[in-house]
């Protein structure tokens, strides 16, 4: 579902005199549908730039990546713009650390838009389902997450990552703030979308969490700062 | 997916004496696309808005315009009147002063509905009923619709704009700062209708913004400009947080972290 061949990129700072900082290199993954690969490796290691990267939201420097959208390998790396846009609605599948909307959308309708396939009504229904299972009680359905706790945020952004049901799945760092009962429905939902053959990575940095939900690990190492 | 654009520019170039405007600009756009176009003063991008709509003729380059039966337009060789008749039907103008396309002499209806008589419609019933609709559409109470936009707030006029620009069912809409010098808690609520109707509407949009977190929020795609020169331009999100330029990166970190 997803593969990148020889991935690099790295960081050229041109208020910093052009200072030139390598992230990644000969970065070769590979993720079947039904899998999931977490990637580990030390702080600062990258982890969070490949997966931004496999996103398309960070610019690749060199290599490809292959996703399958629609029966065809597009390359994300490579793709016109909107292509990337099509590719994301459809097929990639992004949940980030934070949650980044328009101030005064209610929580319901961010999670309901990013829902595939399905009517309005129908699409409402399955957020208001989702945001319960994340036990966000009904009363704050209405409300537009600002003011939100930094838990609750994320898992408005769980259930609208999910709610699509996407063939892959990027998730960074799915349960920084949440408790262990919070995290457990995580890793159920997890484990229910690898069963419906999404291809998931993931950065967790709970082990516990970790070792549950993912098959393989991706070892992402440290490069060598450049002069 | 489709693949023709609504809009495409080659080699726009233009000059107000010495000072390059636009030098050598490429766009397009696709139906249904946003496009942000970003800069500070002075970067062209208000240019760039004015020349894609034919309102300013540049001095050398082309712009076509793909028409509903798929006839392509040169935007700048159309005569008039049939300019003037896109700007009435199929196109709308989004200003960053309501003021300069509200009439504000006229009651709020009668700003919504001028644009529908404009392409035919005669009966006042139906223009007033569509009025009071768009009124809805935008929040703004339908008992306001005899009253004259002087009496609205900001917020509001540029909500009225909205309504007078959207009422025809533009395929294309230019914007140009349409948050600009509005309160924040406005700013915020006009984001939120802007980004519903555009996506319920399947309308494309350039939107020229020197706000780059109006871009992230609205925009698929986006332009940055530098001196009337095109920089960067890409995915909206990968340009913001992945800049290449370095006048994109000092845009994007002169930015303040509220």
């Amino acid at each position: 579902m997803l593969r990148t061949e020889g991935l690099e990129k790295q960081f050229v700072l041109h208020l910093r005199g052009g200072l030139r900082l390598p992230v990644l290199a000969h970065v070769d993954l590979h993720v079947a549908a039904g899998e999931c690969v977490a990637l580990v490796g030390p702080s600062g290691a990258g982890k969070s730039t490949l997966l931004r990267a496999l996103y398309g939201n960070y610019h690749a420097d060199a290599g490809r990546i292959l996703v399958r959208h629609e029966g065809a390998l597009v390359d994300i790396a490579a793709a016109a713009p909107r292509t990337v846009v099509r590719v994301r609605a459809d097929t990639l599948g992004y949940v980030s650390q934070f949650l980044r909307v328009v101030p005064r959308v209610p929580a319901l309708d961010i999670v309901a838009d990013a829902a595939r396939g399905v009517s309005r009504e129908q699409a409402r229904e399955m957020a208001a389902a989702l945001l319960l299972r994340l036990h966000i009680p009904a009363r704050m359905h209405a409300l537009p997450p600002a003011t939100f706790s930094g838990g609750e945020q994320q898992r408005v952004n769980l259930a609208r990552g999910f709610i699509g049901g996407h063939p892959v799945l990027l998730l960074d760092e799915p349960t920084a703030s949440l408790d262990a009962a919070r995290a457990d429905i995580v890793v159920d939902m997890i484990a229910e979308a690898k069963q419906n053959g999404a291809a998931i990575v993931g950065i967790f940095h709970d082990v516990a969490v970790r070792d549950r939900v993912a098959d393989r690990l991706h070892h992402v190492t440290p490069l060598q700062d450049a002069a | 997916m489709a693949d023709e654009t609504l809009l495409s520019a080659r080699g726009l170039s233009l000059s107000f004496g010495a000072i390059p405007a636009l030098v050598g600009v490429d766009a397009d756009l696709w139906p249904g696309e946003v496009l942000a176009v970003v800069g500070e003063s002075g970067s062209g991008k208000t240019t760039l808005l004015n020349v894609l709509s034919g309102r300013m003729a540049p001095h050398s380059g082309v712009t076509w315009y793909r028409d509903p039966e798929g006839v392509l337009h040169d935007v700048h060789a159309m005569p008039m009147p049939a300019l003037r008749a896109l700007h009435r039907s199929d196109w709308g103008f989004v200003h960053q002063n309501p003021r300069d396309s509200l009439r504000m002499g006229v009651t709020a209806g009668g700003n919504v509905g001028e644009r529908l008589m404009a392409q035919g419609m005669r009966h006042y019933g139906r223009i007033r009923a569509e009025a009071i609709d768009w009124l809805r559409q935008v929040e703004i109470d339908a008992d306001r619709v005899d009253h004259l936009p002087r009496t609205f707030s900001g917020g509001m006029l540029q909500r009225l704009q909205i309504a007078r620009t959207l009422v025809t069912h533009p395929r294309l809409v230019f914007m140009d700062e349409p948050t600009g010098g509005l309160d924040v808690s406005v700013q915020a609520r006009l984001l939120d209708l802007i980004r519903g109707l555009v996506a319920r509407l399947d309308i494309a949009v350039v939107l020229v913004t020197h706000d780059l977190a109006v871009a992230r929020l609205l925009a698929h795609r986006i332009m940055v400009m530098q001196r009337g020169v095109v920089v960067e331009t890409g995915l909206t999100d990968q340009v913001l947080d992945d800049p290449q330029h370095p006048y994109t990166q000092l845009l994007v970190s002169s930015v303040l972290q509220a």
